[in-house]
């Protein structure tokens, strides 16, 4: 189980959200839509840490800590329950596919070389891209990019991987094959929280959608529901501006 | 005017070659020193570690912002009046840390905006499955981070070859000064500081030569 409760983030004098409470089962998939400048991202990123929380508790699985006041080792432990994938993919240009995926394996969890080889293969073979093992991210297309970045998040074994706008960086020729393989992923009931404006995914995907506006989750549920039946004037409105521009 | 005594200088070549080797270890002496300290310069400043950043800063703008002769004879005729148990300080060590610090000065502002180049996200990426700060910077940053400064690195080494002949001045018998005396005893300046300068010259040509390899390989690794 992932338990967000009264997460509170600040940068200066900008409160981006206050008392942010949000609970997922394991296996759940959770799309998260809402307007630029929301803090859809940095709500993500305070689940894996990158930004440090001013208040709240962060619970993922058998982890609970006081956000604010998390130790070192806390925080590493967190990081390793929760893989993040990035919109601009992040991989590390000094490493092959095979050993961005091996990465995390061999420094952090201590596997040997050799076992590590094997799981990333395994892994590369599930993003098709069992072929690309020795290529460095600079060959690589925005499309394969993404599927390594997914491929290193897999690694991870975690229990929630974060997606904040996987595709939206990709050129549109790419956007396809990414979400083919989240929708994998899906149906493995990896549990996941995807930031996105992928409404055709989010309907055919997600168990449940959340709307975030103005540092709030204004309404959630399941896509069905909120798509065809917005109860909070907001979320009327922002669907039928995304739904404008690209119809489910 | 005179034509150009071939002899005289193939004589004189076995006797400076024999002085390189002492060039070369000051330079490689004061190389593998001033990599030390630039490297932790530079992290100094990439940290802005409190306190600690603000003196390398003035470390850097002092080394940087005076001449390196001046240098040399602030460290060799002036420090051990103020510092007396250097007495002892030879010429060679004068200038193996003179060298030193001048060049890292240099060289912890090449590393550090090597560091800073390395794209932030990978950072994060690093960060964001549980790696350590110490592991980023090993297995991310500085190998990415080398790949830029080498170049810059390698430019420097070669001046500090060049610079190991203001060693001369502190009375150090190194590849400058052994010309200097055997030019003095033959008055054969021409031909003495003309193969002085081949000497110097084709030292750089093969590191320039072994630099331009190295740049390839470095590269070559990223684009497979
Ligand atoms: N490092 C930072 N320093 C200061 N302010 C920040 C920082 N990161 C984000 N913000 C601010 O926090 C707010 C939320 O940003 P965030 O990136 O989380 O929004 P978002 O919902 O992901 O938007 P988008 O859809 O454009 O990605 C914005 O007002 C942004 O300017
Ligand atoms: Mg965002």
């Amino acid at each position: 189980m992932i338990a967000l409760n009264g997460i509170t983030k600040r940068f200066g004098e900008h409160t981006v959200f206050e008392n942010i409470d949000l609970t997922l089962e394991q296996g759940e998939i959770i799309v998260v839509i809402g307007p630029s400048g929301t803090g859809k991202s940095t709500l993500l990123r305070c689940i894996n840490y990158l930004e440090t929380p001013d208040a709240g508790r962060l619970t993922v699985g058998n982890l609970s800590l006081d956000a604010k006041h998390a130790t070192r080792r806390e925080i590493l432990a967190l990081r390793r329950r929760t893989a993040f994938v990035f919109q601009n993919y992040a991989l590390f240009a000094n490493k092959t596919a095979l050993d961005n995926i091996c990465e995390g394996m061999i420094v952090v969890d201590g596997l040997s070389k050799a076992e590590a080889h094997a799981r990333g293969r395994e892994i590369l073979e599930r993003i098709g891209l069992a072929d690309k093992a020795n290529a460095y991210p600079a060959s690589l297309s925005g499309g394969q990019q993404q599927r390594v970045g997914i491929g290193r998040a897999m690694a991870a074994k975690a229990e929630v991987i974060l997606f904040d706008e996987p595709t939206s960086a990709l050129d549109p020729e790419w956007v396809d094959e990414v979400l083919a393989l989240m929708k994998h992923l899906a149906l493995e009931r990896q549990t996941m929280i995807v930031v996105s404006h992928e409404m055709q995914f989010a309907r055919e995907v997600a168990d449940r959608v959340v709307f975030m506006d103005e540092g709030r989750i204004i309404e959630q549920g399941p896509p069905g529901e909120l798509f065809t039946n917005p109860q909070d004037e907001r979320t009327q409105r922002f669907l039928r501006k995304v739904l404008a521009n690209n119809p489910i | 005017m005179h034509v150009l005594d071939l002899d005289y200088m193939l004589g004189l070549l076995p006797i400076l070659l024999g002085y390189l080797p002492l060039t070369l270890e000051m330079a490689g002496a004061g190389m593998v020193a001033a990599l030390v300290l630039a490297c932790l310069l530079a992290v100094v400043r990439v940290q802005r570690m409190p306190g600690l950043n603000a003196l390398a800063m003035l470390f850097i703008s002092f080394f940087r912002g005076t001449p390196l002769l001046v240098q040399l004879f602030l460290f060799y005729y002036g420090l051990p009046q103020i510092l007396t148990f250097l007495v002892a300080i030879n010429g060679i060590t004068a200038t193996i840390l003179g060298l030193t610090l001048h060049f890292s000065a240099y060289m912890a502002e090449s590393i550090r905006a090597a560091i800073v180049g390395v794209d932030r996200s990978q950072t994060e990426a690093a960060l964001s499955i549980g790696m350590t700060q110490g592991q980023l910077m090993r297995r991310i940053v500085l190998p990415q981070a080398t790949r830029v400064a080498t170049p810059t690195l390698m430019n420097y080494f070669i001046d500090m070859i060049k610079a190991t002949s203001l060693a001369f001045t502190l009375g150090v018998t190194e590849l400058m000064g052994a010309t200097q005396k055997e030019a003095a005893g033959s008055f054969l300046y021409f031909e003495a500081f003309l193969l002085a300068a081949i000497i110097y010259w084709v030292v750089v040509e093969i590191l320039s030569w072994l630099q331009r390899r190295l740049e390839k390989r470095l590269n070559r690794a990223y684009q497979r």
